[in-house]
């Protein structure tokens, strides 16, 4: 096995571009795992964690551009207010020593259909920007999970940084488990509001091969909530929005749960979430 | 490969290191520090966690290379080196080590390095005593099959308590 460490972003892509069968590693919360388990051995590790640009995040206009190395601990502290729902998806991974490695690059890389990070990214309509030597490509979240622990990068690709817009309304992320830390999502949802846009993002995790948006039940809260009067959620909407929300998974059953569970813990996070969005968007109006 | 790392405050080298060796591995074999426990091997249990470049991380799942030119402290990088002689229980513990001692919050021992360290560093940002929401959300990724967690909060609040009252800070 060959051990890459690059110090800058350059040499990265160019390391990549040469050994397109290097497997990047960053928090190490997946990759070492494998190996600790001997689950497979890569031939070449790419350590990404000495290049100090990934490390930044920054303000891009009306984005949030997290660079590839930025940990969830660091998400919690400093983007809770720009980008609450991934933060508060963030909070919920792990353990505090799993927080301060892990990354959202990491989280997509490895795209689980139970990574925590994805309902909030597809609510919040991220990008993931990859890069390779061949230039930068711009992927909307909804088109990077392209089956179970598959994503749309090439070989030669690296996450440079995962762009999403900064919230405009209140988010909310929502997820499943038997305790209250340490737990793969049962499966997970989130929703985010955009009063302006008058739009509704809803994000679903762990309830289908990949994480996917809630269509539906997007256009359907978008076209029916009361965003001039701003009064209080009719509930028949609430719950009609679960119910699509519900439809739009295809859960299986497994070790962590049922089909028929995760279908109804599905339509009730998505009342609720809605529901605590709205009250929020109230309370500030 | 060669790694070369700061543990407790001392430069250290570690030769003919496998390329996908966890950093853990290379302080208990490798540096003869066996402190930092062996668990689970996969970030579940937190016996293993270490300060990396002042973060409580699990030394299982660092790639040693990943530690190349950066700072580790282990749990016997926080015992005062001169603070008493061998064998004499307290000697030279840190405040949180000795609360363990103190609350008795160690029985077979095995978890007890990780919880240390990850305790150590909740005091290390907390003023007085945290709430027992914050010490259980710090210690959530800690697991210990002995004591059934009380003692252990018990000690953690005894530290605080103690650290608060001379005013000092880890
Ligand atoms: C004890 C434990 C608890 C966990 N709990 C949760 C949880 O609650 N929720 C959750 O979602 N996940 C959880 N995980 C999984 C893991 O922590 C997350 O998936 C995390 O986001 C991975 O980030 P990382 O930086 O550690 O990734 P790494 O392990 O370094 O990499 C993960 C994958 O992404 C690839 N990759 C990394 N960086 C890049 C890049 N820049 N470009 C392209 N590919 C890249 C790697 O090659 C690998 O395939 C847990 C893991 C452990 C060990
Ligand atoms: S041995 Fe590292 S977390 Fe268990
Ligand atoms: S004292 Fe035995 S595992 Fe905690």
């Amino acid at each position: 096995m060959d051990f890459l460490r690059p110090t800058a972003w350059p040499d990265a892509l160019a390391m990549k571009a040469e050994r397109p069968e290097a497997t990047p590693i960053q928090g190490g919360t997946d990759v070492m795992v494998e190996i600790n388990l001997d689950k497979g051995r890569p031939a070449a590790l790419l350590d990404l964690t000495a290049i100090p640009e990934l490390r930044d995040w920054s303000r891009e206009g009306g984005e949030i551009r997290v660079g590839a190395g930025v940990t969830y601990s660091r998400l919690i502290a400093e983007l809770g207010t720009e980008l609450p729902g991934l933060a508060q998806a963030s909070r919920t991974v792990g353990s505090p020593q799993i927080r301060n490695r892990g990354t959202v690059a990491g989280n997509l890389g490895a795209a689980s259909p139970a990574g925590d990070s994805h309902p909030p990214l597809l609510a919040g309509g991220a990008v993931v920007e990859a890069e390779s030597v061949r230039g930068t490509r711009l992927i909307p979240i909804g088109e990077f999970y392209t089956g179970v622990k598959r994503n749309a990068l090439a070989p030669d690709e690296l996450i440079r940084a995962v762009r999403v817009p900064a919230a405009t309304g209140p988010q909310y992320f929502s997820k499943i488990g038997t305790r209250n830390a340490m737990v793969i999502a049962v499966c997970s949802f989130a929703v985010a509001l955009d009063p302006g846009g008058r739009r509704v993002g809803a994000g679903i995790g762990s309830a289908a091969p990949t994480p996917r948006h809630a269509p539906q039940a997007e256009d359907f809260a978008s076209e029916r909530l009361d965003w001039d009067g701003q009064g209080p959620l009719d509930p028949g909407v609430a719950r009609r929005f679960g119910e699509l929300v519900a439809a739009s998974a295809a859960p299986i059953d497994d070790v962590r749960g049922r089909a028929a569970y995760r279908t109804h813990a599905l339509a009730v996070m998505a009342r609720r979430a809605l529901g605590w969005a709205w009250d929020d968007l109230r309370g500030s109006a | 490969m060669r790694v070369n790392v700061t543990v407790n405050g001392r430069p250290m080298t570690a030769d003919d290191v496998w390329e996908g060796e966890s950093l853990l591995y290379v302080l208990r074999e490798r540096l003869g520090l066996p402190g930092a426990k062996n668990a689970c091997e996969q970030g579940e249990c937190g016996s293993c966690t270490v300060y990396l470049d002042g973060t409580p991380v699990c030394a299982c799942l660092v790639a040693a290379g990943q530690a190349e030119g950066r700072e580790v402290v282990t749990v016997e990088g926080l015992a005062v080196p001169d603070g008493g002689s061998d064998g004499e229980l307290g000697g030279g513990l840190d405040e949180v080590q000795r609360a363990f001692v103190d609350a008795g919050a160690v029985q077979c021992g095995f978890c007890t390095p990780g919880l240390v360290v990850q305790a150590h560093a909740l005091l290390a940002g907390s003023d007085g005593v945290p709430p027992d929401a914050d010490i259980r959300e710090a210690l959530a990724g800690n697991l210990c099959r002995c004591t059934g967690y009380e003692k252990i909060l018990d000690a953690v609040r005894l530290a605080a308590a103690r650290r608060a009252e001379s005013g000092s800070r880890a």
